[in-house]
């Protein structure tokens, strides 16, 4: 028999009945539908969480005071809430081998006004190196200088939200750049002139990059903190990914021979490393996706046992036929070449229509939901050959028995 | 002197082991020389079915050997089985057996399909079969299934020929027909048998039946009981001669 004429003898077949072919195919379809649609949601939001993790800046590692204990009573305040991070132990990084940049900062929140409009709003001091080092790009204006720092000046730059809130007419219209440029705007009851805005970022998933104000650390240091004695953080750029670690290491090792801690010590910073950020979310969201794939994975179990039942019913109720079959000469490898390839052809069929189900639902998800999903090539292929792959398992068993019928019983078969 | 299509030697046919064996057939010695239409019979029981699976290479004898076109075919494998039904022997059943829903010329060159034929080839031959099985060609078009009895059976008879068989076996082609599209068929079977030659074996427990034929076999309890020429042989009318309603 050749390909060809079984590819017929097959179709034929599976048409000859197809209502009961289409609900035999459904069980399939829904199973790689629900795995290819599942799998994109999970990989999509595996890429979304990379992206806005990457978007915080390349290669960055963090370094940030640790908690602060009063002494004696041992209850603890929030991580970073200590003051041993100073500016000069951000000096002594830009030392380190492989760093790039190097952007104390010094953050709070306070309240902002705008002739009529106020808004309470993150304010961060920082250096010109933060442009860099946490990849913040200004659209309009410009981002302040080192002479800024050096000089004190009440310059500020300002995040696309706060732009809205502070310079937006009214509610329905949005502000433009132009109108906050030059404006002089209160940060704590202190005069700042608005030099840039930042290109809209979104939310990072730690904050909002976007309703941020930027003033020169020096500034912000004199006029809202009123201590130059402390930063709160300090970002550090590796010059490439592959140095993180080891900048990571050095700096520690750094920070505890300046801090005077011991290698018994619990050390009064933490270094952050960008990489281990993204691979511990990532590691969530792989989780996450294995458990939908697993459950899609049932149905598609489901669907090959509904394959199987039908091949049988079918094997059944063609017993004069396969005796027929064999009778005119066609062998065991003939039999069950035609019964496989007819499971085979509903699984394939199935597996297509379901990976195009799968990717439509894939798109309705992310338009309805906003949940950001990505249909993988690899796992397109993966479905196809799963389906195949169920067909041929689930459909051995029915086809080996129609092979193995007696001719002669089974042209007696009523 | 014509050769020999099938030769018999004391062919035993045990069904079961120990004390429940069942001897259905008990030595049977037979030759059928080609361009014969030989007609077995037998009443049910009588072992005919078995020596018919026999002879149809559907099933191999416990002792004895049967020669089928000069190949010994009783010690083979299901496998070498397969072989020789598919190139030696043409099958016309009962119940006809077509495949539903298929077209006429689908079932008449399924046998060819195992044969690895392709296909212009296969439905030429399919062609000229169910010309010579007096198909008419208004019909092809149908499918089997649209078809009255006595032309699913001819559309059977023309499946018997595509692969040029060395036997035609028939086993109760006129079962499952009325007396005229009976005689319908027969007139097909000595036709072909008369005008090419074709060597006819056909299993029946109907006495006007095998009547038909140039030679009757009788079988009961599983031996021969008698094997003579026929001497009232009758010939079936054709089908323009029978006066027939819508068939």
């Amino acid at each position: 028999m050749t390909t060809r004429d079984l590819l017929e003898e097959t179709y034929s077949a599976v048409t000859v009945n197809k209502v009961r072919s289409g609900l035999t195919m459904l069980g399939i379809v829904i199973g790689i539908a629900s795995v290819i649609a599942l799998v994109a949601v999970g990989q999509g939001s595996q890429a979304s969480i990379q992206a806005s993790v990457d978007s915080l800046g390349a290669n960055l590692v963090m370094i940030t005071p640790g908690a602060q204990a009063s002494f004696g009573s041992g209850v603890r305040a929030a991580a970073g809430s200590a003051q041993t991070l100073t500016p000069d132990d951000a000096t002594a990084i830009e030392s380190v081998n492989n760093v790039e940049a190097v952007a104390p900062e010094v953050s709070g929140r306070y309240q902002v006004v705008y002739k009529a409009n106020n808004a309470n709003t993150s304010v961060m001091g920082t250096t010109p190196a933060y442009e860099q080092v946490r990849n913040v790009q200004v659209s309009d204006g410009n981002f302040f200088s080192d002479t800024d720092v050096t000089d004190s000046n009440l310059v500020a730059v300002i995040g696309p939200t706060v732009l809205q809130d502070l310079f937006a007419p009214d509610a329905n219209t949005s502000a433009t750049p132009d109108m906050a440029i030059g404006q002089q705007i209160r940060i704590n009851g202190n005069i700042f002139t608005v030099i840039g805005i930042t290109v809209a970022k979104g939310g990072s998933g730690f904050s909002n990059q976007d309703d941020m104000i930027y003033v020169p650390l020096t500034a912000d240091q004199h006029y809202l903190l009123g201590s130059s004695a402390y930063v709160t953080e300090v970002d550090v750029e590796a010059s490439t990914q592959s140095a993180m670690t080891q900048v990571q290491n050095d700096i520690t090792t750094l920070l505890e021979q300046r801090h005077n801690i011991s290698a018994s010590q619990s050390p009064d910073f933490t270094v952050l490393n960008q990489a281990s950020i993204v691979s511990t979310a990532s590691s969530v969201t792989g989780t996450f996706t294995t458990l939908l794939a697993a459950i899609a994975a049932i149905s598609l179990v489901v669907g090959g046992i509904g394959i199987m039942n039908m091949m049988l019913t079918t094997v059944t109720e063609r017993t004069r036929e396969i005796g027929l079959r064999k009778a005119i000469g066609a062998k065991k490898r003939d039999i069950t070449l035609q019964f496989l390839a007819e499971s085979v052809m509903l699984t394939f069929t199935g597996g297509l229509i379901g990976i195009v189900l799968g990717w439509l639902a894939a798109t309705v998800i992310s338009l309805v939901t906003g949940v950001a999903t990505s249909v993988s090539i690899p796992y397109i292929l993966l479905a196809f050959f799963v389906s195949a792959a169920i067909g041929i398992i689930f459909g051995y068993y029915p086809a080996r028995r129609a092979a193995g019928l007696n001719p002669i019983e089974a042209l007696r078969y009523e | 002197m014509e050769k020999d299509i099938i030769v018999c030697k004391d062919i035993k046919k045990v069904y079961g082991t120990g004390e429940t064996a069942v001897t259905v057939l008990k030595g049977i010695t037979f030759s059928i020389k080609e361009g014969e239409f030989v007609a077995i019979m037998g009443p049910s029981g009588s072992g005919k079915s078995t020596l018919m699976h026999i002879l149809g290479a559907l099933d191999t004898p416990t002792s004895g050997h049967y020669h089928l076109d000069g190949k010994d075919v009783s010690k083979l494998s299901d496998e070498e089985l397969a072989d020789i039904r598919r190139e030696k022997i043409g099958f016309v059943f009962q119940a006809f057996n077509l495949l539903p829903r298929t077209s006429v010329l689908r079932n008449v060159s399924l046998p060819l399909i195992y044969a690895n034929m392709p296909k212009i080839k296969r439905e030429e031959i399919a062609k000229k079969a169910l010309n010579d099985a007096a198909f008419p060609e208004a019909f092809w078009p149908y499918h089997s299934n649209q078809l009255s009895g006595g032309m699913m059976q001819r559309v059977a008879i023309a499946r018997s020929l595509v692969n040029n068989p060395a036997l035609i076996l028939a086993d109760e082609p006129t079962g499952n027909l009325d007396s005229k599209t009976g005689e319908i068929v027969l007139h097909t079977f000595q036709n072909l048998n008369m005008t090419q030659g074709k060597t006819v074996v056909l299993i029946t427990h109907e006495p006007y039946v095998a009547q038909h034929a140039d030679r009757i076999i009788h079988i009961r309890d599983g031996n021969i009981v008698t094997d003579e020429k026929n001497h009232k042989k009758l010939i079936a009318r054709k089908e323009k001669d029978i006066p027939h309603d819508n068939t």
